[in-house]
C-alpha cells in the first residue's frame, strides 16, 4: 500500500496543495497572534504595576496605581470644573501647537523652496541659519517671553521659531536635490519660475518636507509642554506643573498619559496625510 | 537684408557677443525660457542679423529652421576643460527629418541641448527661425528617465499644453489622443512608479508630441522600447512628421533606425564631436520599413554609414582606455 501511494502521482501534488494551504493559514495565525501580542504586553505591564503597587513593593506616592490613575482621569474630564478640566487642556494645547506649528512651517517651505532653486539666497542664508539652528530653542524662550510677553503669541512664537528650522532645513534640501533633468523639463516645456516652484520643485521635494514636517512636530511638542510649564494658566505642560507644585502625582500620569496620546494620534494623522499627498511615492 | 517674409522672426545665439538681451520668444512672451544664462546669447531679429560682422551662413541660409557655425562647447568641469563639440556647421531647412549618428560620448546629448536652449554653447553662433510665435518652439525628448514621477501619465503628456494655457476640454482631447498612441491608454491614471521602463520612455514621447512643436528634439526615444513598440512609434512619428511637416533632429545609435527615417543621417566624430559625414536618404516615402530593410540600396546605404562611423567608434573606445 504504502509503496503505491509513493507512486501515485497525485499525492505529492496534492501535499504541495496543503503545504500552500497551510503556509496562507500559518502566515495569517501569526499576524493574528503578533497582534495580540502587541495589545496584551502592555496590559500584562499595566497589570503587574498594579499588583506592585497593590503589594507595596511600589512607593504609591511615586507610582500610583493605575487604577487610581483612572479615577483621576474621570474626575479631571467629567467632575472638574471646565475651567481646569482635562478636555479644555487639551483643546488649548492643540490650539497653541497648531498655530505655533503653521506660522512656522509655512513661511519655511515657501523659503526653503527659494533657497533650494536659487544658489544666490542659498548662499546669502545658509550661515545665518547655520548659526542659528543649532541654539537650543528652549534657551531663547525667555528672550520670546520678553519680547512677545506672557501670553498666547510667546507660545505661538517659540514653537514656530523651532518648527521653522526643521521644516526650512528639510525642505532646501528636498529642493536642491531634484534631480536636475525634471528643472529642464520644467525650461524645455515653457515653465515660468512659479510654475516650476509649483509643479516641480515643491512635488519634488515633497517626501523631505514630509521628513522635515514629522521632526517639526516633534519639536512643536517639546516646546509647547516647556512654554506651559514656565508661563501659563492652562495646558498639558501646566497641568502638568500644576500637578508637581501640588504634589498630584495621579494628575500628572493623566498629563503625561494624554501628551502621549497626542504625540501618537498626531503622527498616525501625518501618516495618513502623506499618503494621501503622495500617492506617487512607491509604498513599501 | 530686410526682415524674412511673412513676419517670422529668428532667434541667433552667438558666444561671446558683447551685447546682452532676452531671446525673442522671451521678449514676446515675458517668460523665463530659453537659453541665456551667463549673458551670453543675443536675439536678434533679421534685420539685426544682416549687420552681424560674420556670420555669413547664417545669413545665407534664410530658409534654415535650425543653422550654426562653428558651434562649439567647453565644459568647465572640476577635474579640467572638456571639449564636447568644435566647429560644427549645420544647416537643417525647415521640415526636414535630421538623424545624427556618432560614438558615445562624442557630443550628441550635447549638440541637442544647445538646440533646446537647456545649454549655452561657448563657440561660434546658432539661429533657429519660430515661425509660428502661437506654437513651442522645440520640444525634447530626453535619453534619461525624465517624467514627473509625482505626475500621472495623463498630467505628464498635457504637461507642455498646460504650460502653455491649452484650455481643459482641448488638452484633454489631445491627451487622450497621444496617451492612446502610444499604448498606454489603461495606464492614464497611472503613477510613473507603476509602469515599466519603456512604458515611461512611451509616456516622454507621448509628452513631445502632445506640445506640437516646430522642432522636434528626440534623444535616442526609442532605445529603451521593444521592436513592436518600437516599430509602432516609428510610424507614427513618421506619420505626424509627414501631417504636421515639423523639422526633426532625431539621435539614434541604430543605423537602421536612422535609414528608415531620416531624410539625411549626420555622422559625428569621436569627442570632441564634430561632423564627419552628411549623408542624404533619398528613398521615397511613405517607406514601407520592410521592404525598405531587404532592398539591396538600403544595405548598401547602411554598409556606407557603418564604414564611417567604425573608424570614430574605434578611436572612441581607444582613446576611452587612456582617459584616467
Ligand atoms: N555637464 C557636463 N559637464 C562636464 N562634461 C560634460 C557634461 N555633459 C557632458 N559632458 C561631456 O561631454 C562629452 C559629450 O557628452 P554627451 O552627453 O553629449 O555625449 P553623447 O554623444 O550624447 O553620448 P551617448 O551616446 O553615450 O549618450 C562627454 O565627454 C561628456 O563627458
Ligand atoms: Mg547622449
Amino acid at each position: 500500500m504504502s509503496q503505491r501511494a509513493a507512486i501515485n502521482p497525485s499525492a505529492p501534488l496534492s501535499r504541495v496543495r496543503a503545504g500552500v494551504g497551510e503556509g496562507g493559514r500559518a502566515a495569517r495565525s501569526r499576524e493574528v497572534l503578533e497582534r495580540a501580542a502587541a495589545l496584551l504586553a502592555p496590559l500584562g505591564l499595566l497589570l503587574f504595576w498594579e499588583l506592585l503597587v497593590r503589594s507595596a513593593v511600589l512607593d504609591a506616592r511615586f507610582f500610583p496605581a493605575p487604577s487610581s490613575i483612572v479615577g483621576t482621569f474621570y474626575t479631571l474630564v467629567f467632575v472638574v470644573p471646565w475651567q481646569n478640566a482635562l478636555p479644555n487642556h487639551l483643546l488649548v494645547s492643540l490650539s497653541r501647537a497648531a498655530v505655533g506649528f503653521l506660522l512656522g512651517a509655512i513661511p519655511a517651505i515657501a523659503l526653503g523652496v527659494v533657497m533650494g532653486l536659487v544658489p544666490l539666497v542659498r548662499a546669502a542664508l545658509q550661515p545665518i541659519i547655520g548659526a542659528l539652528f543649532p541654539i537650543p530653542k528652549v534657551a531663547i524662550l525667555p528672550l520670546v517671553m520678553l519680547i512677545f510677553g506672557l501670553g498666547e503669541q510667546s507660545k505661538w512664537a517659540i514653537i514656530a521659531i523651532g518648527v521653522f528650522f526643521q521644516v526650512l532645513i528639510a525642505t532646501a534640501a528636498g529642493v536642491a536635490n531634484i534631480e536636475r533633468i525634471y528643472l529642464d523639463v520644467g525650461r524645455n516645456f515653457g515653465a515660468s519660475r512659479l510654475e516650476t516652484y509649483w509643479t516641480i520643485a515643491l512635488p519634488g521635494a515633497l517626501p523631505l518636507i514630509f521628513a522635515g514636517i514629522r521632526l517639526g512636530w516633534g519639536v512643536a511638542l517639546l516646546l509647547l509642554v516647556t512654554a506651559e510649564m514656565v508661563s501659563s494658566k492652562s495646558g498639558l505642560g501646566y497641568l502638568i506643573w500644576q500637578s508637581w507644585q501640588t504634589f498630584s502625582v495621579e494628575e500628572m500620569y493623566v498629563g503625561l498619559v494624554t501628551i502621549a496620546a497626542l504625540g501618537i494620534v498626531s503622527f498616525w494623522l501625518l501618516d495618513a496625510i502623506e499618503s494621501w499627498l503622495l500617492p506617487w511615492k512607491a509604498r513599501r | 537684408m530686410a526682415g524674412a517674409p511673412d513676419g517670422r522672426e529668428s532667434i541667433c545665439y552667438s558666444a561671446g557677443a558683447v551685447r546682452v538681451c532676452r531671446p525673442l520668444e522671451q521678449r514676446r512672451r515675458g517668460r523665463v525660457s530659453m537659453v541665456v544664462e551667463g549673458g551670453r546669447g543675443m536675439a536678434l531679429t533679421e534685420a539685426e542679423l544682416g549687420e552681424l560682422d560674420g556670420g555669413t551662413r547664417l545669413r545665407e541660409s534664410p530658409t534654415a529652421k535650425i543653422a550654426t557655425e562653428q558651434l562649439g562647447k567647453v565644459f568647465q568641469a572640476r577635474n579640467g576643460r572638456v571639449v564636447a563639440l568644435r566647429e560644427v556647421d549645420l544647416v537643417i531647412p525647415d521640415g526636414q527629418f535630421c538623424c545624427i549618428v556618432g560614438p558615445s560620448g562624442c557630443g550628441k546629448t550635447t549638440l541637442l541641448r544647445i538646440l533646446a536652449g537647456l545649454e549655452e554653447h561657448t563657440d561660434g553662433r546658432l539661429k533657429l527661425t519660430h515661425a509660428d510665435p502661437t506654437k513651442p518652439l522645440n520640444s525634447m525628448v530626453f535619453q534619461e528617465q525624465s517624467i514627473f514621477p509625482w505626475m500621472t501619465v495623463e498630467s505628464n503628456v498635457g504637461y507642455g499644453l498646460k504650460m502653455r494655457r491649452v484650455g481643459g476640454r482641448q488638452r484633454r482631447e489631445i491627451v487622450e489622443y497621444y496617451v492612446d498612441k502610444v499604448g498606454l491608454a489603461a495606464f492614464r491614471r497611472a503613477y510613473p512608479h507603476q509602469l515599466s521602463g519603456g512604458m515611461k520612455q512611451r509616456v516622454s514621447v507621448a509628452r513631445a508630441f502632445a506640445n506640437d512643436p516646430e522642432i522636434l528634439l528626440m534623444d535616442e526615444p526609442f532605445a529603451a522600447l521593444d521592436e513592436q513598440n518600437k516599430n509602432l512609434l516609428q510610424e507614427e512619428l513618421l506619420k505626424i512628421w509627414e501631417e504636421s511637416k515639423k523639422t526633426v533632429v532625431f539621435i539614434t545609435h541604430s543605423i537602421d533606425e536612422a535609414l528608415v527615417l531620416g531624410d539625411r543621417v549626420l555622422v559625428m566624430t569621436a569627442s570632441p564631436g564634430t561632423l564627419k559625414a552628411d549623408i542624404p536618404v533619398e528613398f521615397p516615402r511613405p517607406r514601407q520599413v520592410y521592404e525598405l530593410k531587404a532592398s539591396p540600396a538600403f544595405g548598401e546605404l547602411a554598409y556606407n554609414v557603418w564604414s564611417q562611423l567604425r573608424d570614430e567608434v574605434m578611436r572612441a573606445r581607444d582613446e576611452e582606455a587612456v582617459r584616467p
